[in-house]
């Protein structure tokens, strides 16, 4: 292990958000087993009362999760150096094995943890809780992941062993280790570039379409899951290499340096919400047949829409600006 | 807009409600303020230290080559330049000497160099501003000029008398403060150096990503040396300072233990006077989650009052006041020690780790207190 600051408080950061989500998770197994919204036993009341807790909780859990996918992502950029042949994030994270999962566990948490705020907000809305086994059951659902993610992110950053000078020998070590460079499989440009405007002109117009007549909630949210993973791959294949002017270079990460003004965090920043608001949408749909929610959720639908057009929309401006404005013509390509 | 304006009204009530329990509050904040202080100034010391060896490393040759005895770095025989030179890629190989000399008269250890300038002016050394200072014993506020002396003792016994013929510039204090350059037939004087022999030799390699196997060559050559490349020295200096900041947090760790029980404890014991305020509130039509918004408003005007405070202050320490308190620690001490003021800097992501490990800790600590509060009786409270 690094005793590195970064790393110290990542293992901090984790560690507390799990205990939190495992105390949420046991709170959530007496709800299922004991809820009665019609008692007014004692019992009922506490469970009421602590329904406001675990909403609570949850709101610091996702706030902390995407600061933490971010402190992640920044800290093993920041530990590059000590790996031979690793210059970036996408090096150290290919140090040991657990690296990349714990990446895709923390965005995949991320993105559980908004839709879990979603279905608790739409079942705040209604005066007697009609979600209420429903989203304890999701959170059950929800917390082997960010589990796993603390387990899997912890036996990355404690295998991590720096290639640094010893007694024994200087460079000799470097020779044999082997060169940590990872290769982004990167799609074809024309057709990653293609699909990814293709699919997010889809899903604004399925979601201007949630706003205006609240019509086609899933295939909206099934569009917004496919331009999730087209945006992911067009950010590796297309998007990356205007803003580095290097037709060769794939890396998702070093688009987060201040050589490219940060521009990285506001796009990771619009696929999470545009992802989030889009799936959120249809998550919801199926609850729209119960009475106290048959008003609630269209209106909850249309502002989800609202964002995920308005995130989508700083997807086209931030990709748009950088592919016409950047001074690498792939024209010849 | 009118969720804004409601957020906007709940926040101007949760500041003017701190502004009424202001003795109890400030010292939380106090304490607050101390703990992120001390985190904040051990991660701007030791980050800056980690730019200024990038910095004096830039400069740094690209391959040095030492000889090693049982384990331990003995002088070079010069010979082996030839073979080394004969390797393909390998651009330049120069013997270099230096060591360290330990000077009675003040107690400080000066690092001494050969300066290939001074060869043909033997008996002449260029100071480093430390070094100025140091070897003018007796009258100390005044420091060495130039054509003064500065006697050496040599190794077999004899002294020598080398006078002062330049001062090295201010500006690279943090590498020159000890350093005092020599001539070669001067240093060799001194250490009884025999010719033929260099404390070790350094390479310049046209490509860069030759260097690994220019290594393996040269340990293949010669067996008893041992290359140490320019990146593994910056990566072994990132590694030192990184753990020496990581024990220095572990270390803390006991007192940010202390502080968070004291917001636990300061968040649970709610006096009478809050309890009937939450129960008035509630009694006028807030709802459970308006008075946790309430709560969520008072740990981040506290956390947030803390933390820029904190860094603030700790920002003055590092850059301004010389970090009197971890400078011994983190950077290692010397009696020559140079009189550096480190460039400030001060990234995002260190906001973010200081967040992490001071702001997180205290908001998870005072979750449930708050919620505690926020679930009160009304009812109950106002019969009290």
């Amino acid at each position: 292990m690094i005793f590195h600051p970064g790393i110290l408080a990542l293992l901090l950061g984790s560690a507390l958000t799990s205990s939190m989500l495992c105390y949420c998770a046991y709170e959530g197994v007496r709800i299922i087993r004991c809820w009665d919204i019609r008692s007014g036993s004692e019992r009922q009341l506490g469970l009421e009362r602590r329904t406001y807790l675990v909403s609570m909780v949850m709101s610091y859990v996702l706030g902390f999760q995407l600061l933490s996918l971010f402190l992640f992502i920044y800290t093993a950029d920041t530990l590059s150096p000590l790996f031979v042949g690793a210059m970036c994030a996408a090096g150290s994270l290919n140090v040991n094995g657990f690296g990349y999962p714990a990446l895709i566990l923390k965005i995949v948490s991320c993105l559980l943890s908004g839709l879990w705020l979603i279905v608790n907000f739409t079942d705040n809305k209604a005066p007697d809780y009609p979600l209420i086994r429903t989203k304890y059951w999701l959170l059950l659902g929800i917390a082997p992941f960010l589990l796993a993610e603390t387990s899997v992110q912890a036996g990355h950053l404690l295998g991590l062993r720096p290639n640094i000078i010893t007694s024994c020998c200087g460079t000799l070590f470097s020779i044999d280790a082997n060169t940590v460079m990872a290769d982004f499989l990167a799609l074809p440009r024309l057709l990653s570039q293609i699909a990814f405007f293709a699919s997010i002109f889809i899903t604004m117009a399925l979601g201007l379409s949630v706003y205006l007549k609240a019509k086609g909630v899933y295939s909206f949210s099934i569009a917004s899951f496919i331009h999730f993973l087209m945006s992911v791959a067009a950010l590796i294949s297309v998007i990356s290499i205007y803003f580095y002017e290097l037709p060769t270079h794939h890396c998702p990460f070093c688009i987060l340096h201040s050589e490219y003004g940060y521009v990285g965090y506001p796009l990771y920043l619009a696929i999470l919400v545009s992802a989030v608001s889009g799936l959120g949408a249809g998550v919801i749909n199926p609850f729209r047949k119960i009475d106290s929610l048959h008003d609630v959720i269209p209106r909850i639908q249309k502002l989800l829409s609202l964002i995920s057009i308005l995130a989508n929309s700083l997807l086209v401006l931030i990709a748009g600006y950088g592919i016409l404005f950047s001074n690498l013509s792939m024209a010849a390509y | 807009m009118r969720a804004l304006e409601k957020q906007r009204n709940i926040l101007d009530f949760t500041l003017s409600s701190l502004g009424r329990r202001k003795g109890k509050n400030i010292a939380l904040v106090l304490v607050y303020t101390f703990v992120i202080f001390l985190l904040a100034s051990v991660l701007f010391f030791s980050h800056s230290l980690k730019k200024e060896a990038a910095l004096i490393l830039q400069d740094a040759p690209a391959m040095t080559v030492q000889k090693l005895v049982a384990g331990r770095q003995d002088l070079i025989p010069t010979h082996y330049i030839d073979s080394i030179r004969q390797i393909k890629g390998v651009q330049s190989v120069a013997p270099r000497l230096w060591g360290y000399y330990y000077d009675a008269l003040s107690g400080a250890n000066y690092t001494l160099m050969v300066n290939a300038d001074l060869n043909d002016r033997a008996g002449e050394i260029v100071i480093g501003n430390g070094v100025s200072w140091r070897s003018a014993a007796g009258k100390r506020n005044q420091p060495l000029r130039k054509n003064e002396i500065i006697p050496f003792k040599t190794y077999d016994g004899s002294a020598l008398s080398l006078k002062v013929s330049g001062l090295l510039p201010f500006a690279s204090e943090l590498v020159t403060a000890d350093l005092i350059l020599v001539s070669e037939t001067d240093f060799r004087k001194i250490f009884s150096i025999a010719t033929g022999q260099a404390t070790d030799l350094v390479l310049q390699v046209r490509n860069a990503k030759e260097l690994p196997v220019i290594a393996t060559k040269i340990t293949q050559i010669h067996p008893d040396t041992r290359p140490i490349l320019r990146e593994e020295i910056l990566r072994t200096y990132d590694a030192v300072f990184d753990w020496r900041s990581g024990v220095i947090i572990m270390v803390l760790a006991g007192v940010f233990l202390a502080f968070i029980i004291l917001a636990w404890d300061k968040a649970t014991g709610l006096s009478a006077e809050e309890k009937r305020e939450i129960g008035i509130l509630k009694a006028t039509g807030w709802e459970t989650t308006d008075i946790l918004l309430m709560k969520f408003w008072e740990g981040a005007a506290v956390s947030l009052m803390a933390f820029f405070m904190g860094i603030f202050l700790a920002y003055l320490h590092i850059f301004l006041a010389s970090s009197i308190l971890f400078a011994p620690v983190l950077k290692g001490w010397s009696v020559l020690y140079p009189h550096f003021r480190l460039t400030p800097y001060i990234s995002g992501y260190q906001i973010a780790t200081l967040f992490f490990l001071t702001v997180i800790p205290y908001t998870v600590a005072t979750i449930v207190p708050s919620w505690r509060s926020a679930t009160i009786d009304p009812d109950s409270v106002m019969r009290m």
